[in-house]
């Protein structure tokens, strides 16, 4: 290498700006661990509204033939509940825990493009309050899903169907602009050392997702368009009797919205992925294949969105096609499940709540997924499609392989968020709650729809055991929601009153606990030479290989800095 | 589906039963219903097999004293035989499913005792969706959906334009022995036509035609609804079907013809009379 003289910095100061202090400072922000922060926060609010939502829903179908709410009343929660927890709660509940961790699990000191990450956080903001304004007025009523013509000004004349569709601009412009954030971020901002064989698999996953989002958004911003002008600009997309076509509308949503599941998933198998080896004190069994799945995964999800179209007029030769390609996500996937599995085997597992959480997403993931292949069946589907069978598998899939990692994350880094643990007894009590909520609350259900009930439904005849199923569910719907306060209760309590965790708590593998807890404002003062995909392990080894002769009190924090430092 | 019970034995079925959708009152449904079956034991296996082994692994390897865990980093062995294993399995139902697909998309013929009304109605052509028995014989209905009732329009229309057919709301009547096919569109919004008993379900979507077709051997009435949602009332758009003996059949669409025609005549009255009173203007278009 060239010997060259570092330029010395000239600094002009004409004047001294005073640093930003109280709310200002969170709303001219452009750290990413307070954007993190925020979109934690906002989404997880979504998360309690929507899962109100859910919870006036079972209420209603408690008893057959309820009338506790109306038809009108009934098909707005189902719509809100819905589009809320896709958009409002998942997709942005990942990209907030990227937002804090990625830069600092790939030893970054911020995103690649900060003020940008800002405009994504208050997108998100803007979208999800024109959203939730229209319950002022006349919330959407046309489910998440919003087929025309039920959603067009015809049939749904009101101002909350457009209300959804500036949501999904708003918030979809929010998860565009975050998805090349963080693609630029990990392309360009890897600490030395961190190849693509030893980036995390939380990063691969983010990677991945981002990849998708960048596929699959503009799809449906372009159909939520053409109903926006359907509606008000006289155009005549998805009219029939003008030319248009309403199977243009399932076509183009799915192309996005079958994506949009991995979406939700994908970070919470990195999550996991990240969580298990940690406390099975092994590494993950198969690095490889589970990054390599994790791309698989993406590539076939963009093949298989007609499954949700099964039972509309299209050729038998899509059909074919489309249950062979749904088999075909079915293998990456299972392979993942065998690696986690195989990633404690052996290990010695300690069973600390985000440990918990990540065995309960095994278990309850392996039920969606099994689920998932009856749906891939054509044949079956045309039984199962649009009944409860179909809500009990999203509810599998989506509560074991995205809310459960995202509730194993908030255990496992709200140390590093807040600088104190989150309590045992509570955290354990929250994982068996939501545990066994989830079971009662959905393992019926499958039942409910083979017997004949459709989803959507705001009421029901007591034909056969429905009424008694539908009071199983509804009341694992409360259990569910007791385990998600007892988490609230224990973050409330442990912000103040919580042990003091230290940079490393849990002895991890990722450069995030390399730093203090919370970590300060530039993430790191020194960044690492990364050796392998562990790159704190090997870190600790170092600092007990060289401090075992010193005794003990050598290591100050950040240890191991001056040894591997730039 | 009886060399499954067979195999399985009787106690095991029965809670099986208990997680399986209702069994067919037509061909089509029953061998989508053991479709189902297979299906289900090879993913109870899977199942109980993956779990077992989750739950295995929680409680053996779980934190002791003097337990080291043991540092693998993947075994590329074991995880191409996983990887196989899993697609052999998928490749099995694909196979599965081929070989069962003729028998659930494909209708029979008519039985011999079936409706002669069946043999009147001549259906012209046969596309991806719509599959004909083989004689190209069958009662075609047509499904009509509209925001929230269920329009069932059965042959024998009087004018070319297909008017004057008779038609029923709500209830459809049907002849047993006869393959029925339904011709499903919608008048507004998407709905979704579905007899658990009779098969699967199949969207009526606005422009579009989408077929299926049932055959029903015994009377009975079977209970359906609207399976998409299609607006406040979904949840009341409800469709049965009742099956009757083909005399009878006959004898009911006879007496339907007959009731709208006089209903028609009823209403042509009653317009003639106000036209008098309020002149034409005020009641064709108020």
């Amino acid at each position: 290498m060239a010997t060259y003289a570092a330029p010395i910095p000239q600094v002009s100061a004409h004047r001294a700006e005073r640093e930003a202090s109280g709310w200002t400072s969170w709303i001219t922000t452009t750290d990413h661990k307070r954007i993190g922060i925020m979109y934690i926060v906002t989404t997880f609010v979504f998360f309690c509204l929507g899962g109100t939502e859910a919870l006036m829903i079972r209420l209603q179908l408690g008893a057959p033939n309820n009338t506790l709410v109306t038809p009108e009343i009934y098909n707005q929660l189902f719509t809100m509940h819905g589009t809320t927890m896709v958009f409002l709660f998942v997709v942005p509940m990942m990209a907030g825990l990227a937002n804090y961790f990625l830069p600092l699990m790939i030893g970054a000191r911020d995103m690649a493009f900060p003020r940008l990450n800002a405009l994504s956080y208050w997108l998100l903001l803007a979208g999800g309050i024109v959203f939730y304004a229209s319950i002022f007025w006349h919330p959407p009523e046309a489910g998440w899903t919003s087929y025309p013509p039920l959603s067009e000004s015809l049939f749904s004349p009101s101002g909350g169907q457009d209300a959804w569709i500036y949501l999904i601009h708003l918030t979809g412009l929010s998860s565009l602009l975050g998805a090349i954030n963080f693609y630029a971020t990990i392309a360009n901002m890897r600490a030395r050392g961190m190849t693509w064989g030893r980036l995390p698999l939380f990063v691969w996953a983010i990677l991945t997702y981002s990849v998708l989002l960048i596929f699959a958004l503009p799809v449906v911003a372009a159909a939520v368009t053409m109903l926006l002008t359907d509606r008000h600009f006289g155009t005549h997309f998805f009219d029939p009797t003008e030319g248009g076509s309403p199977l243009l509308w399932q076509n183009l949503f799915w192309f996005f919205g079958h994506p949009e599941v991995y979406i939700m998933v994908l970070p919470g198998f990195g999550l996991v992925s990240e969580i298990l080896p940690v406390f099975a004190r092994k590494p993950i069994f198969g690095y490889k294949a589970i990054a390599a799945s994790t791309v698989a995964i993406a590539f076939l999800g963009f093949l298989t969105w007609a499954h949700h179209m099964f039972t509309t007029p299209i050729p038998e030769a899509i059909l074919v096609f489309v249950m062979l390609s749904s088999f075909l996500i079915a293998v990456p996937t299972g392979v993942k499940m065998l690696n986690w599995t195989a990633t404690l085997w052996g290990g010695t597992i300690e069973f600390r709540t985000p440990l918990l959480f990540c065995a309960g997403f095994l278990a309850l993931f392996l039920i969606g997924g099994i689920s998932g292949v009856f749906l891939a069946v054509f044949p079956v589907d045309w039984q199962l499609n649009e009944t409860y069978f179909v809500v009990a598998h999203i509810h599998f899939v989506l509560v074991g392989g995205a809310v459960f990692p995202i509730f194993a994350a908030i255990y496992y880094w709200f140390p590093k968020i807040t600088g104190r643990m989150l309590g045992e007894g509570l955290g354990k009590l929250s994982f068996w709650l939501m545990f066994w909520g989830v079971l009662v609350t959905f393992l019926i259900q499958h039942v409910i729809g083979m017997d004949g009930m459709p989803r959507r439904v705001y009421a029901y005849d007591n034909v056969g055991h429905l009424a008694l199923y539908n009071q199983i569910s509804t009341v694992g719907s409360f259990i569910l929601a007791a385990g998600v306060i007892a988490t609230i209760v224990n973050v409330w309590r442990s912000l103040k009153a919580g042990v003091v965790a230290g940079p490393d708590p849990w002895k991890a593998n990722t450069l995030e606990w390399f730093t203090s807890s919370p970590p300060p404002v530039n993430n790191f003062d020194v960044v690492p030479l990364v050796r392998s995909a562990e790159p704190m392990k090997d870190i600790r080894h170092e600092v007990q290989r060289r401090s075992a002769g010193v005794g003990a009190g050598g290591a100050t924090v950040p240890a191991g800095a001056r040894q591997v430092g730039v | 589906m009886n060399r499954i019970r067979a195999a399985l034995g009787q106690p095991l079925l029965s809670p099986l039963a208990f997680f399986t959708p209702a069994s067919g009152a037509s061909p089509n449904a029953q061998e989508i219903h053991t479709l189902y079956v297979v299906t289900l034991v090879i993913a109870l296996i899977i199942f109980f097999a993956v779990e077992g082994t989750l739950g295995y692994v929680l409680i053996r390897f779980r934190k002791r004293k003097g337990a080291v865990a043991s540092q693998i980093h993947g075994n590329t062995r074991l995880e191409i035989g996983w990887t196989s294993a899993a697609a052999v399995i998928l490749l099995g139902l694909a196979i599965l499913t081929f070989a069962k697909l003729s028998s659930i998309q494909d209708p029979p013929n008519s039985g011999p005792e079936g409706a002669t009304l069946g043999e009147h109605s001549n259906l012209l052509y046969a596309s991806n969706q719509r599959k004909l028995p083989p004689n190209g014989k069958a009662l075609e209905i047509t499904v009509i959906g509209r925001q929230f009732i269920w329009q069932f329009v059965y042959p024998g229309a009087t004018e070319a334009d297909g008017l004057g057919a008779p038609y029923s709301y709500e209830e459809m009547v049907v002849p047993t022995n006869t393959t029925v096919e339904l011709n499903i569109v919608s008048a507004d919004v998407v709905h979704s036509w579905w007899v658990p008993e009779l098969g699967g379900k199949f969207q009526a979507v606005p422009g579009y035609h989408n077929y299926t077709w049932f055959k029903v051997s015994k009377p009975g009435i079977f209970r359906g609804q609207c399976a998409f949602l299609c607006g406040r009332g979904h949840a009341r758009m409800i469709a049965t079907v009742k099956a009757v003996p083909p005399a009878q059949f006959e004898a009911w669409l006879a007496r339907q013809k007959q009731e709208i025609a006089e209903a028609n005549a009823e209403a042509a009255k009653a317009r003639k009379k106000l036209n008098a009173e309020k002149g034409a203007a005020a009641v064709e278009s108020p």
